[in-house]
């Protein structure tokens, strides 16, 4: 039996639905699969976790109580949950928090790592992620005592397998950390994270302003979907670094990925060319992004956008 | 203080990159320094300028052309710079191992900078390797940074724009994000000053460090292939939408949460 580690992340108290990627791209004949929860919730997320293929639910904590998110603490509480429980296997997501956590495992254990993996074959220990952000795939194989994956969220379907779960409890002896969490500041518009939404709708340089966005916005709460934006628009000032999709931005894999007014470099595509369907939305015709889309709208965004978000609600 | 600033030559994000046989790439591409280690220098040279006791060091591991990552560098005002040479492709456990190996040779750092990834290799790993391989407190994706008495204070970006304010005591090692400055642009007098800096180089084999017995091998790249055939959606705006909306509710592959 390979036993092997998932490293559960949560949002509002729920477990993130691109976790449940990460289970199915783990799950295997001879694999015994170890849920990580630090939240204190392992109780509550049993039948979850068990209705996707984990028999062991871990309920992770320090003697005083739950540990609260630190990057440092949380990776020694992994990497010593995987010592205790004899696991060189782990998976976990390519999240803000993954790679905050991920890398700091694989150096203290000094185990090979490959982040934003698309695919993963555990037996021989090899992956394929996308290199010069999107450009090239790359196959790579790891080698060691141990084996940790950070895979892309979105980019693998969750798929059910139900078993029977039991939660196990486990306390974690920490030292301090050097680190310290001062605070969490939220941005005045949160929302869902670009590389984990399911939904995208993005603008350009079209957008002209800041204050054009909320047709973007509008549409983006009645789908569910996170807001992105060329390089064009955020070095305009129209947006912030963080909803920049493309090379020196962010590469997301969201369903449907709706591009409004964007012409469509190759640093763009670089940067969502693993998403499902791609809509183009341009005043014009030979914009290059027409070229790699699924489908095309030659047409003013401030026109069609708003239509858009009427008939949806 | 003696501030390290780790940089990578990486192909420019506007190259095409073609796959030759194997895990190899046509390197005859335009190079040009990771963007995000070019934030990470503007930073080390500012936190200089501030302090004028210290010494900004730019570190390089590449092949003989990553000199002129190195040069763009020390144009932007680091004093001087390492290049550990290679002609392979170190992955990153050999590359924090060799950076820690160069640095620790050449000085005892109170302050690294490293840019948050590389846009070519994309690992997310070499910057917290390194700061745990030398037993330092890191903070990556640093979108705002202060310093003083001894102690950083930096801002992280977390997921859909929030922001996590940490606190660390030097030394500590710090990865730069976009936002975190807007590096300077180099003018031709700093471009002649910095042919004059001191580079050292030094052969990665000679470098006396352990060998790790984890590795991460590129075993082949491909391009990637773009599949899509563009349909492009006629008729008047209204009829646009109307089958727009149809597609994003009916296409199997997406469904919609409506509420």
């Amino acid at each position: 039996m390979k036993k092997i580690g998932i490293l559960i992340e949560v949002r509002n108290g729920e477990i993130k639905t691109a976790n449940y990627g990460v289970i199915t791209a783990a799950r295997g004949d001879d694999h015994e699969l170890y849920a990580f929860v630090l939240d204190g919730s392992a109780e509550r997320y049993k039948n979850q976790l068990q209705r996707y293929g984990i028999p062991k639910v871990i309920d992770i904590r320090q003697e005083q109580g739950i540990i609260p998110w630190n990057p440092e603490l949380w990776s020694q509480t992994v990497t010593d949950t995987m010592l205790h429980f004899g696991i060189n296997i782990l998976f976990g997501l390519t999240s803000a928090q993954g790679r905050d956590v991920l890398p700091r495992v694989a150096a203290s254990l000094e185990a090979p790592l490959v982040m934003d993996c698309i695919n993963v074959n555990v037996a021989d220990r090899t992956v394929r992620k996308s290199q010069f952000s999107g450009k090239v795939t790359a196959t790579i194989r790891l080698k060691g005592s141990f084996s940790i994956y950070g895979i892309r969220p979105n980019v693998i379907d969750p798929q059910p397998a139900p078993c029977e779960a039991e939660v196990i409890p486990y306390r974690v002896p920490l030292s301090n950390g050097r680190m310290s969490i001062k605070e969490i500041r939220q941005p005045e518009l949160a929302g869902i994270d670009l590389t984990e939404a399911e939904v995208i709708i993005s603008g350009g340089r079209a957008m002209a302003k800041a204050e054009n966005f909320s047709v973007l916005h509008e549409c983006a709460e009645v789908m569910d979907a996170a807001v992105g934006a060329s390089r064009a628009a955020v070095d305009s000032g129209y947006a912030p670094h963080y909803m920049q999709v493309g090379q020196t931005g962010k590469t997301v894999s969201p369903k449907l990925y709706i591009a409004c007014g964007i012409s469509g470099s190759i640093q763009h595509f670089a940067g969502m060319k693993t998403s499902g369907v791609v809509v183009a939305i341009n005043t014009d015709p030979d914009a290059p992004i027409f070229e790699k889309c699924d489908y095309g709208i030659v047409g003013d965004l401030y026109e069609i956008i708003p239509m858009l978000t009427k008939q949806l609600k | 203080m003696k501030i390290y600033v780790c940089v990578k030559h990486v192909p420019d994000s506007a190259a095409n990159i073609i796959v030759r046989e194997g895990n190899r790439f046509d390197e005859s591409v335009k190079y040009v320094i990771n963007p995000y280690d070019e934030i990470a220098v503007e930073e080390a040279v500012r936190v200089k300028e501030q302090d004028g006791n210290s010494e900004v060091i730019a570190v390089t591991l590449g092949s003989e052309g990553a000199v002129n990552t190195l040069r763009t560098a020390l144009a932007m005002g680091a004093d001087r710079g390492i290049l550990i040479k290679t002609d392979t492709r170190p992955d990153s456990i050999i590359t924090a191992r060799a950076l820690k190996a160069a640095i620790e040779q050449d000085g005892k750092p109170d302050i690294i900078f490293t840019g948050k990834e590389s846009i070519d290799s994309e690992g997310m790993q070499t910057m917290f390797r390194l700061a745990i391989t030398l037993d330092m407190p890191v903070a990556n994706n640093v979108v705002a940074f202060s310093m003083a008495e001894g102690r950083v204070t930096v801002e992280c970006e977390r997921e859909a724009g929030a922001r996590q304010v940490v606190e660390m005591d030097l030394p500590c090692l710090v990865g730069a994000g976009k936002g975190l400055n807007n590096p300077r642009y180099v003018r031709i007098p700093d471009v002649m000053k910095a042919r004059r800096k001191h580079v050292n180089e030094i052969d990665l084999e000679s470098l006396n460090f352990k060998r790790p017995s984890s590795s991460l091998e590129i075993i082949e790249l491909q391009p990637a292939l773009e599949k899509r055939q563009c349909h492009i959606l006629k008729g008047k705006p209204e009829d646009v939408v109307k089958q727009l909306v149809k597609l994003i509710r009916e296409e199997g592959n997406f469904f919609l949460k409506t509420r």
